[in-house]
């Protein structure tokens, strides 16, 4: 397990933005794995893999400004056996190298972990072009491909560390700069693929996954302060292979789920998560929450995040609105879950 | 067999001999296989077959017997379309038996159109996308770099290819930071699907374009064994950097009515056509 040594604090989340986090974990994993190799196309600072590229410039490749070469290059090495960590913005991981990172990587089932940053619109002020709210969508449907989207900097630890051991093509999205710590410690369990019940509830459920979690965990004490609401909240930060157990439970349990992501509604977790409830045949009312069919408006990524309604208060007013909708009785309800 | 044992007897008449008859044998086997199966790239896998055949019989460091040995020498076929050449090439150096040629373009059968590696003994990297085969040979001649293996990178592109950008991404990486034991051969067979590359979008002067990106450049007849083999044999002990071996081939070649024509490149022979075509190869004998 790589994991040893890696415990990352609360005082490290506060003062380190998730990026700056994910280069320190993977300095110290470079330590102990010979194996490790890491690959940037000119965005060694932005990404944080240049802290790897410091210690290690041997195992460290600056490919220029060049996307599709960097993951062609990247697979070479994990062909070779080496397991590369390869980082550059979230955009131009799932655009524009889109074809290399399918077809080099992932049909041949090669051990490459991608960083990619400044995802959703977490870049908010530098526009459209470096926004990327199609990421999950685009990743989650290349075959084998494993989609992680953790919530904060102790979760990029986590699951930096984790994906080391976890074979196969791995796709992280963090975002640009501090993130809203959710966890009051690193005293949690995470797994690939197993989600975390941040709360629990039973009138209903957000699943969020990216900073959209601790949002959602701020919402739920407000529903419960102020409208005496009991809400489950689930931390999805595997968007790929996703937790059906929780969303089933989630659907019998609760009947309501919002979702809430920095991402387009189309394609992401909300999406995801729409086709475990699809399976179940059961009736359940869902509200998905991220970027509507548009490109993003510019601004702070605050701004954007309550502009497009996936912040605290975007999550309430969903709430409030969800509750008020009735459902019909079911007298099969229990049945077939 | 030892990887050692497979390296180089003399270039004499008698060598050149087996080589091409090693060739003949494999124009008449890519094309039983693309006539099977009704489909298949004929054109530009007949113009590949002598470098294929150069590079699994003589220059390459491989092991039939061990297709994943990890200090072999590496191949990748770039123009993935022409498999039909490589898989007759690898049937005959042993990697399976020639009877799963017939296997090629067959639902369920372990010789795609496009090469598998994950189904294909013998296919270090799977392609068909064209343009994507030297940045994936970059990164094993880096990865052999840093394990200190003596491991050679052969990546064959078609000139048609080298228009796709990112052959000149992964060429300005390897020139400027002068990758060596990589060498990139371009089978010059100068059509591409629509039409002659010249016309299409030329690539002149391809030799003084990856000169400028900082490759040297050796320019043969890829089918005149005794100019070609030479040339992948000095490309490849160059240590100072990448080379490019520049092989001006003919698509089609070995067949009168099938070489250099542009309505060859994807179409397969008609049994009529199966049997002229190996008439006009067992003849030239």
């Amino acid at each position: 397990m790589a994991e040893t040594g890696l415990t990352y604090t609360v005082y490290d989340a506060d003062h380190m933005t998730q990026a700056e986090i994910y280069g320190a974990v993977l300095t110290r994993l470079g330590g102990e794995r010979p194996d490790i190799v890491a690959l940037t196309a000119d965005l060694a600072k932005s990404t944080k893999i240049g802290k790897f590229g410091e210690k290690y410039p041997e195992r460290f490749f600056n490919v220029g400004i060049a996307e599709q070469n960097l993951f062609g290059v990247g697979a070479g090495l994990a062909l070779a056996g080496f397991t590369p960590f390869i980082s550059t913005f979230a955009v131009f991981t799932s655009l524009r190298a889109a074809e290399q990172v399918r077809t080099d990587i992932c049909y041949q089932k090669l051990n490459c972990k991608i960083i990619a940053t400044h995802s959703g619109v977490s870049f908010g002020q530098a526009g459209t072009t470096h926004h990327c709210t199609e990421d999950i969508s685009v990743m989650r449907s290349f075959a084998g491909m494993t989609v992680i989207v953790p919530a904060d900097g102790i979760e990029t630890a986590k699951a930096v560390a984790a994906c080391c051991d976890w074979e196969g093509p791995v796709y992280i999205r963090i975002g640009r700069g501090f993130e809203p710590r959710c966890y009051e410690n690193d005293q949690y369990d995470f797994q690939i693929g197993k989600s975390i019940q941040m709360a629990d509830g039973s009138d209903l459920t957000v699943i969020a996954c990216g900073p959209s979690v601790q949002h959602a965990v701020e919402a739920a004490k407000v529903l419960k302060a102020e409208a005496g609401l009991s809400v489950r909240v689930l931390n999805m930060h595997t968007i790929k292979p996703i937790d059906k157990d929780a969303i089933i439970s989630a659907v019998h349990d609760t009947r309501r789920i919002i979702t809430a992501e920095d991402h387009s509604t189309i394609g992401g977790l909300g999406t995801s998560v729409a086709e475990v409830i699809a399976e179940t045949g059961k009736s359940c009312l869902l509200r998905k929450l991220g970027i509507p069919d548009q490109f993003a408006i510019v601004g702070y990524p605050d701004d954007l995040y309550n502009h497009y309604k996936i912040d605290a208060d975007g999550i309430i007013e969903a709430a409030n609105a969800i509750m008020g909708t009735e459902l019909e009785a079911d007298e099969d309800w229990e049945d077939e879950f | 067999m030892s990887a050692e044992a497979q390296t180089c007897p003399a270039l004499d008449a008698k060598e050149l001999d087996r080589l091409r008859g090693l060739c003949r044998q494999a124009r008449i086997d890519l094309l039983r296989s693309i006539a099977n199966a009704g489909a298949g790239h004929t054109g530009g896998a007949m113009s590949l077959v002598e470098i294929v055949t150069a590079l699994y019989f003589r220059v390459m460091r491989v092991d039939p017997a061990r297709p994943d040995w990890p200090e072999r020498d590496r191949f990748i076929l770039s123009k993935g379309h022409s498999s039909p050449g490589l898989y007759a090439a690898l049937a005959a150096r042993g990697y399976f038996p020639k009877e799963r040629l017939s296997e090629f373009d067959v639902a369920g059968g372990m010789l795609q159109g496009h090469p598998d590696m994950l189904k294909t003994p013998g296919i270090d990297m799977s392609t068909g996308s064209l343009g994507q085969g030297l940045s994936v040979g970059i990164g094993m001649a880096l990865a052999g770099r840093l394990k200190g293996l003596n491991v050679r990178v052969f990546v064959l592109a078609g000139d048609g290819e080298m228009q796709e950008g990112q052959v000149w991404e992964a060429a300005m990486y390897a020139g400027f930071h002068k990758v060596s034991r990589l060498v990139l051969i371009v089978d010059c067979n100068s059509i591409q699907l629509t039409g002659r590359t010249d016309e299409t979008l030329s690539l002149a002067p391809l030799a003084g374009k990856l000169e400028a990106f900082g490759w040297r450049c050796v320019e043969c007849d890829g089918h005149d064994l005794a100019d070609l083999v030479p040339a992948l044999e000095r490309a490849v002990a160059v240590e100072d950097g990448p080379v490019c071996v520049i092989a001006r081939t003919e698509k089609g070649h070995g067949v009168s009515f099938i070489a250099n024509r542009v309505e060859w490149h994807a179409k397969a022979p008609t049994p009529e056509q199966l049997a002229q075509a190996i008439a006009e190869l067992e003849g030239a004998k």
